[in-house]
């Protein structure tokens, strides 16, 4: 099912949780909302699945006006964050439910009720548990419960709110791989929010990154991640190293560094922020002639193939601390140690301008 | 003994358990022993006529049948009540809150004389109600009205924390999974509030059925048809005749425990899977 979000927007209060949001969404994909909490991104969903009315704009299943549409008629299975299972149910019941509750004409017999819970539960690999009850049951396998319970009902559309949020790292990271395979395997347009970047990155085929109500970019994880459209996406996406600047006629000046910015040829005397990714820092232990930064190295973690370092700039303006990350080859070659001395040069950088010239800024 | 002590942060483990059953006895347990040993007086033909003579087994019929009546209307209307005061913001809802307790607060005779003002045949309610042939003091039905009125808080204020602590994420997931409104309250809510309400139902009905002081006023005390059994005991007592008072005390006793010990094991049953996640 095909799923397009128009002119969406809703307000609580005097906070506006949705600006005007327009997204389309391709049958078959597995999309990530992400963003900050109070970006969005979980009203964004619950508006979809019907728990939520907008103040203005449509949500359209298949082409189709569904804006209105009552929750029961839309055919959403919705995970829950904290699972939502029924306490007082077993295993087999919760996922059953679903089946259990529709009028009499349109309700599977228990033989094929039977078998259809039954086939869920090894989908989710948990048939063993079908006699238990949700408190017996590990987080994880809560999670996986939930899932099974929403398919249970056969929805177009599968919507995840945050489903790996409350597990601990390695349970998150088995339940990643597995939702990746499963929506392989099930090809159902599904939709899920997360506040963590790598998960997003990971496992959805598109990305969203929202903040404060509005969409800041979208795009597949490669996209957004060797192209952020804008300061929030860079510094949301994590794991990157700022540096204040000057941009003039093509060329930019960060810490005393000049660096050649052809893209920005028309800018004339902008302050401007550069940012660059830790592996795109080369160090050196002399300065080999090309322009560099002269830093000190604070702190240095040297396990698995990439070592990273953390360096301190020697003038003042470079900030407090730099992230650069070498391969371990690398670092046996420079032979670093604490303390000691280092040159260090962007090998790639994204510079975003100031709209304004400095003037107008004060 | 010692299979039963965990280790806790918290110590006193022996000291507490020791208190509790000494307070248990001397407020509980050692005055109702009074009553069987009182009884023991009597020869089993004596008791058994006491406690079976018909004026007596009417006063059971009407102090368990009224009480069990009551306990039943306040169950269904006090989870309405609860349900309303957590689901609804509306005006005054603090002011409703508090009226609730009222009966509680309320010393029971007042209670007694208030009803049976309104529900005598000249009274605001019994004015309109009189003309249809309906009459509420002085008869069964006023038993039951002043029975009601004393339970409804019991089960207000057990049900309503559980029916707070209900999470709408249940509900919502309920609606996804495609239920309606009534699936979702008869499969998902009841369930949840089911203990709370059973514990609410046991002790407005324990409660109705220790009840005197307003129903005696309301009642009009008619043998055989308007008198309870607490009413009897006391006529009893001023008769001086503590033996067969007690004896009629001890049936009901041995009755009121054993009905609310299996409610109490209803509610474990029910309570067993409904431990929160």
């Amino acid at each position: 099912m095909s799923i397009e979000i128009c002119h969406l927007s809703k307000q609580f209060g005097s906070f506006s949780a949705l600006n005007n949001i327009n997204l389309k969404i391709n049958p078959g994909e597995l999309l990530a909302l992400l963003g900050p909490s109070g970006s969005g991104k979980t009203t964004l969903l619950r508006v979809i699945a019907g728990l939520e009315k907008a103040d203005s704009g449509q949500v359209l299943f298949n082409r189709k006006d569904s804006t209105d549409k009552p929750i029961r008629d839309r055919q959403v299975g919705f995970v829950f964050q904290h699972y939502a299972l029924f306490r007082n149910m077993t295993i087999f019941e919760n996922v059953a439910f679903g089946l259990r509750v529709r009028p009499k004409k349109q309700r599977p017999d228990s033989r094929e009720i039977n078998r259809r819970v039954t086939g869920l539960l090894q989908l989710v690999q948990l048939d063993w548990l079908a006699d238990r009850y949700p408190h017996q049951l590990s987080g994880g396998q809560r999670q996986r419960i939930a899932l099974a319970r929403a398919l249970a009902v056969e929805p177009g559309i599968l919507l995840l709110d945050e489903p790996f949020g409350a597990l601990d790292a390695k349970v998150r990271k088995e339940l990643r791989a597995w939702l990746r395979k499963l929506h392989e395997d099930m090809h159902m347009t599904s939709i899920f929010v997360t506040h963590d970047q790598d998960e997003a990155l990971e496992v959805a085929d598109r990305v969203v990154i929202m903040n404060r109500g509005c969409i800041e970019q979208v795009g597949t994880p490669g996209e957004v991640y060797e192209k952020p459209a804008n300061p929030f996406v860079y510094e949301f996406l994590g794991h990157v190293n700022l540096f204040h600047g000057r941009v003039h006629q093509g060329h930019a000046w960060i810490n005393g560094l000049k660096i050649d910015v052809p893209e920005h040829a028309g800018a004339e005397d902008l302050n401007a922020i550069a940012y660059v990714r830790p592996h795109d820092i080369e160090v050196n232990r002399i300065s080999n002639g090309e322009p560099a930064l002269a830093a000190r190295v604070v702190h240095i973690l040297a396990i698995g193939p990439v070592v990273r370092l953390e360096l301190a700039g020697k003038d003042k303006e470079s900030p407090d601390s730099i992230h650069a990350e070498i391969s371990k080859e690398r670092f046996r070659e420079l032979q670093l140690a604490r303390g000691d001395q280092v040159f260090i040069r962007p090998r790639r950088l994204d510079l975003f301008p100031d709209q304004a010239p400095d003037g107008l800024m004060h | 003994m010692s299979t039963f002590k965990q280790h806790s942060v918290l110590p006193g483990f022996n000291l507490a358990l020791g208190f509790t059953l000494l307070y248990l006895s001397l407020i509980v347990l050692i005055p109702l022993s009074a009553a069987f040993i009182h009884t023991a007086k009597l020869s089993w033909p004596e008791f058994w006529n006491t406690v079976t003579a018909p004026r007596v087994i009417a006063s059971y019929r009407l102090t368990f049948g009224a009480s069990l009546a009551a306990a039943t209307v306040n169950a269904f209307f006090g989870l309405l009540v609860a349900w309303v005061l957590v689901r609804y913001p509306f005006p005054g809802k603090r002011l409703v809150d508090a009226l609730i307790d009222l009966p509680f607060a309320l010393p029971t005779s007042v209670a007694g004389i208030t009803l049976t003002a309104i529900y005598t045949g000249n009274g605001w309610i019994g004015q309109y109600l009189e003309p249809m042939g309906i009459r509420i003091a002085f008869t069964p039905a006023g038993v039951f009205v002043a029975l009601t009125f004393i339970g409804l808080p019991f089960v207000v204020r057990t049900v309503q924390p559980v029916l707070e602590e209900i999470e709408q994420e249940l509900e919502e997931a309920a609606a996804m999974l495609g239920a309606t409104r009534w699936q979702t309250f008869r499969h998902i809510i009841f369930p949840a509030v089911l203990p709370a309400l059973a514990t609410g139902f046991a002790l407005a009905f324990a409660r109705a059925i220790g009840e005197y002081g307003s129903v005696i006023f309301i009642a009009g005390n008619i043998p055989m048809i308007s008198e309870i059994t607490p009413l009897l005991i006391i006529t009893k007592l001023e008769q001086y005749d503590y033996a067969g008072a007690t004896a009629i005390a001890t049936v009901m006793l041995v009755i009121s425990f054993t009905l609310l010990l299996f409610i109490n094991l209803l509610q474990w049953q029910a309570r067993r899977h409904n431990t929160k996640v």
